[in-house]
């Protein structure tokens, strides 16, 4: 094992002790175990003392709400990250891996969300990469190689051609691709993360068919999910974490549905939140039946003067979606958008913006920031699409004293508005994008996850504005996933499922269970 | 010039850091001609006025493509037709201009026209190529690399049918007139300067580097992203056009290969000047600097009496050394 980079112990061999096959020597409990696992990111800690005891020839499922750490963990156990403290331990041996290859080799197998195969290549081609079969010339031998392929897809009762190209394959059929690979490097350990959330229930079956499989030969799964009846067909234990900790392991016999979505939910609310009741008005958007085919359907809301309206779902719920239609950043050919009782057509996000409308998107480094300009360049940004300009010339002057205004108001810290973006933190890149849409004065605010991976104090910032912009009657959608926020900041909860409006809550009768039930079905 | 945006902003001069390191790097390498010079030639290199002007009247034709392909650059695209441009609208303007009663005219009834005539032919066929690059690029969405290619080769073809490869030649003297003694230099501050404004004070500059540095961000800000690289591209054809009616007025003849490799001297410029191939990044002011770096390398090899030849491969080598020197910069910057 080579030595590693980091703090983590290695094992110690004595003189004359032989290595064994890892297998052999080992005779513990758990083929994997995660123990008290930390990892930190600025301002976040994503992981803290968490563990993670898998048996083989169990399904193990690991469960939790978006950024509970899930992913964090896997990519550690991958070699993508490597932790601030604890210690994975594979076969009763510290794991050292460092890439997803060295991972593979020692015999941990992760099939990830987004499937990692060469779609112009064989399935033959693509479980074989870097390990085919050569014949006397050192030359592919791909009658070998087909071969192997259909005794390995013959083992594992999946059917499917060696010579098809893996773009033609759907994605339960994808996945099958992917299982029979990790299959073929005889993984002790295989690792799923949401490996239904884009295939149908018929295939769904299918591949449980194959992970009982999988699981009578000994191999130790972990399966990650949020959906709970798939924990109840398939999981032996489960897993629960929760805001990057560690909250249980049960046998999954053991418990009811609403134990584990308290498990998954049950934090205590400790950010306050400054959500003070003001005059709600008239309906300012309304918006019906809009439908985007495919990915949402048949979504109908209003939002009032003054409203704060949450809309809450998990991954996959397609609420970001509806926000992009409405903006017209991606519109929807089906349904009706009305403001102030008119109908209106939104082809772009000017046309948006041109009915007093703003969109703080999902990801500021994606589509929020121009990382590269500096803060002034950043906040002017939108208003000066539609305003500002005299003979051509951008009225500068008068451009950056509003911008001046509204960073201080804000309280964005930069040493100065020329400073570059990239420079900024990530709480204070958030404020300048508020900044660029309050400067268009909107009506309607669309914030998409507003605090995602800002530090505290920020956070209770942008609360307040919010707040205070409803008070002035400004209209506000607020997407989040965090639901202490969603709870303390909305009048009002829309929460969605897979792409379908799943219910309303109203303010004094939600809770966390209630919204969960919803957003998990 | 005062940036009018400072008025209001605390006063730290980061922008101009960049353009500054690449002045630096010009009086170096003129630093460096100049010890070599006394050298290996026993004379000065900088002390020699005429060698200057004669370096600068060089390389500013291929400065006024060079302004096209920055703003081009800053949006994050490229332009590999400009060359071709330059010598298509070579051979249609001059087509158009040739002096009265020239028997062996190509349009023998068109002799003796008023100079707009052949001006505007020109560059409206530059904006047209430009605007054709523009579209593809906007709503087909190909990679303006092989927009702009295909267009390379396509104009190439146009130069050489036009006349079946016969040169043009005899132009009035008021045509003429465009590329006599220093006014091609004289055109390039010009279009240098309008565009050093537009960059910097009006929307069309803003736009433009707001979609070089996040095309979607710039969407979502509102900013209509197609029309604007409609726009950008457009104005790159225009400004390779009139680089094309200033080489055949100077050379006082237009011929089908005119502007070859222009369109790859005119990105080297811009990358030296330090314009980023990532986009959103650079400035007018960069690629003049890059502009004059390439004109003194070019006139100090010769200066050094060293052979053509080195000069190319020497000219090579500073591209990519440029193009090293931004990634470098961008990894630094990441870092910090």
């Amino acid at each position: 094992m080579p030595a590693a980079g980091s703090s983590r112990p290695r094992p110690i061999k004595t003189k004359g002790e032989t290595m064994l096959d890892r297998t052999s020597a080992w005779h513990g409990e758990y083929i994997l175990e995660v123990d008290n696992i930390t990892k930190e990111f600025p301002g976040v800690k994503a992981l803290d003392g968490v563990q993670l005891k898998i048996r083989p020839g169990t399904v193990h499922a690991l469960m939790g709400e978006n950024g509970a750490g899930k992913s964090t963990l896997m990519k550690i156990i991958a070699g993508v990250y490597t932790p601030d403290g604890g210690e994975v331990r594979f076969a009763g041996q510290p794991l050292d891996v460092r890439t997803p290859l060295d991972a593979l080799n020692s015999g941990i197998a992760m099939i990830h969300q987004e499937l990692n195969l060469m779609n112009w290549m064989t399935v033959a081609e693509n479980i074989w990469i870097r390990r085919e079969p050569l014949n006397r010339l050192g030359l592919v031998d791909h009658g070998r190689m087909r071969q192997m392929t259909a005794e390995l897809l013959g083992r594992l009762n999946i059917r499917l051609d060696p010579d098809q190209q893996v773009g033609e394959l759907t994605v339960a059929q994808k996945q099958m691709v992917e299982i029979a690979k990790a299959v073929s490097y005889n993984s002790d350990v295989l690792i799923m993360d949401e490996p239904t959330s884009a295939i149908t229930e018929a295939e769904v079956e299918h591949l449980f068919a194959i992970i009982r499989d999988l699981k009578s030969r000994g191999i130790g799964i972990v399966y990650i999910t949020h959906k709970m009846n798939e924990l109840f067909e398939i999981a032996d234990e489960f897993t629960v974490f929760r805001d990057g900790k560690y909250v249980g392991t049960h046998p999954s016999a053991d418990v009811t549905r609403d134990d584990i979505i308290r498990m998954m939910v049950g934090r205590e609310i400790t950010e306050m939140f400054p959500k003070i009741d003001c005059e709600i008005g008239e309906t300012v958007l309304e918006v019906r039946n809009l439908t985007l085919p495919g990915v949402f359907h048949d979504v109908s809301f209003q939002v009032r003067a003054g409203e704060i309206l949450g809309i809450a779902g998990l991954v996959g719920s397609k609420r970001s979606n509806v926000a992009e239609a409405i903006f017209g950043v991606h519109p929807a050919p089906i349904g009706d958008i009305l403001i102030d009782g008119r109908h209106v057509q939104i082809t772009c996000p000017s046309d948006a913006m041109g009915h007093g409308m703003a969109f703080l998107t999902e990801d500021r480094k994606e589509s929020g920031c121009f990382l590269i300009l500096d803060c002034l360049e950043n906040i002017q940004s939108a208003l000066i699409t539609r305003s500002h300009v005299k003979n051509g010339f951008i009225d500068l002057r008068t451009v950056a004293a509003k911008a001046e205004e509204m960073a201080a108001t804000l309280r964005i810290k930069t040493p100065s508005l020329r400073e570059t973006v990239e420079n900024l933190s990530g709480g204070n890149q958030q404020k300048l994008l508020i900044a660029r849409w309050l400067l268009t004065e909107p009506r309607i605010l669309i914030l998409d996850e507003p605090t995602r991976g800002i530090d505290v104090g920020a956070k209770a910032e942008i609360h307040r504005l919010i707040t205070k912009l409803a008070a002035q009657g400004v209209a506000v959608i607020m997407i989040s996933s965090e639901m202490p926020e969603v709870l303390g900041m909305s009048d009002r909860i829309m929460v969605m499922h897979e792409g379908h409006v799943s219910g309303f809550l109203d303010r004094a009768e939600a809770d966390q269970v209630k919204i969960m039930s919803l957003a998990a079905k | 010039m005062s940036d009018a945006s400072m008025a209001a902003a605390p006063r730290r001069h980061r922008p101009m850091m960049a353009e500054l390191n690449i002045l630096l790097v010009l009086v170096g390498i003129s630093l460096t001609f100049e010890i070599l010079g006394w050298i290996m030639q026993g004379q000065s290199f900088l002390g020699n006025w005429q060698r200057l002007s004669i370096m600068i009247l060089q390389v500013s034709v291929v400065g006024i493509i060079a302004i096209g392909v920055t703003q081009v650059i800053i949006s994050g695209g490229i332009d590999l037709s400009s060359g071709s441009i330059v010598g298509a609208t070579a051979m249609i303007s001059m087509s158009l201009a040739q002096a009265a009663g020239y028997e062996r005219a190509i349009y023998p009834d068109l002799t003796g026209l008023p100079v707009v005539v052949p001006l505007l032919a020109g560059l409206l066929f530059g904006l047209l190529c430009g605007t054709i690059n523009g579209v593809l690029i906007a709503y087909t969405r190909i990679p303006p690399f092989i927009a702009t290619l295909g267009m390379m080769v396509t104009a190439r073809g146009f130069a050489k049918w036009y006349t079946k490869g016969q040169p043009i030649s005899f132009p009035s003297d008021s045509f003429a007139a465009i590329g006599k003694g220093m006014m091609p230099v004289f055109i390039f501050l010009v279009v240098a300067l309008i565009f050093h404004v537009a960059l910097k004070y009006t929307r069309y500059g803003k736009f433009t580097y707001a979609i070089g540095a996040n095309p979607q961000a710039a969407r979502v800000s509102g900013i209509n992203v197609e029309r604007q690289l409609v726009r950008i591209y457009a104005i790159a054809g225009l400004l390779s056009a009139l680089a094309g009616i200033v080489v055949a007025a100077r050379g006082l003849t237009a011929q089908a290969g005119m502007g070859t490799m222009y369109e790859l001297d005119a990105i080297a410029m811009a990358v030296i000047g330090g314009v980023s191939l990532t986009g959103g990044r650079g400035s007018i002011l960069g690629t003049m600097i890059g502009m004059v770096i390439f004109g003194v390398i070019i006139s100090g090899f010769t200066f050094l009496r060293l052979d053509a030849y080195y000069q190319e491969m020497i000219k090579g080598v500073i591209i990519v050394a440029a193009v090293v020197a931004d990634v470098y910069r961008q990894k630094k910057r990441k870092k910090a």
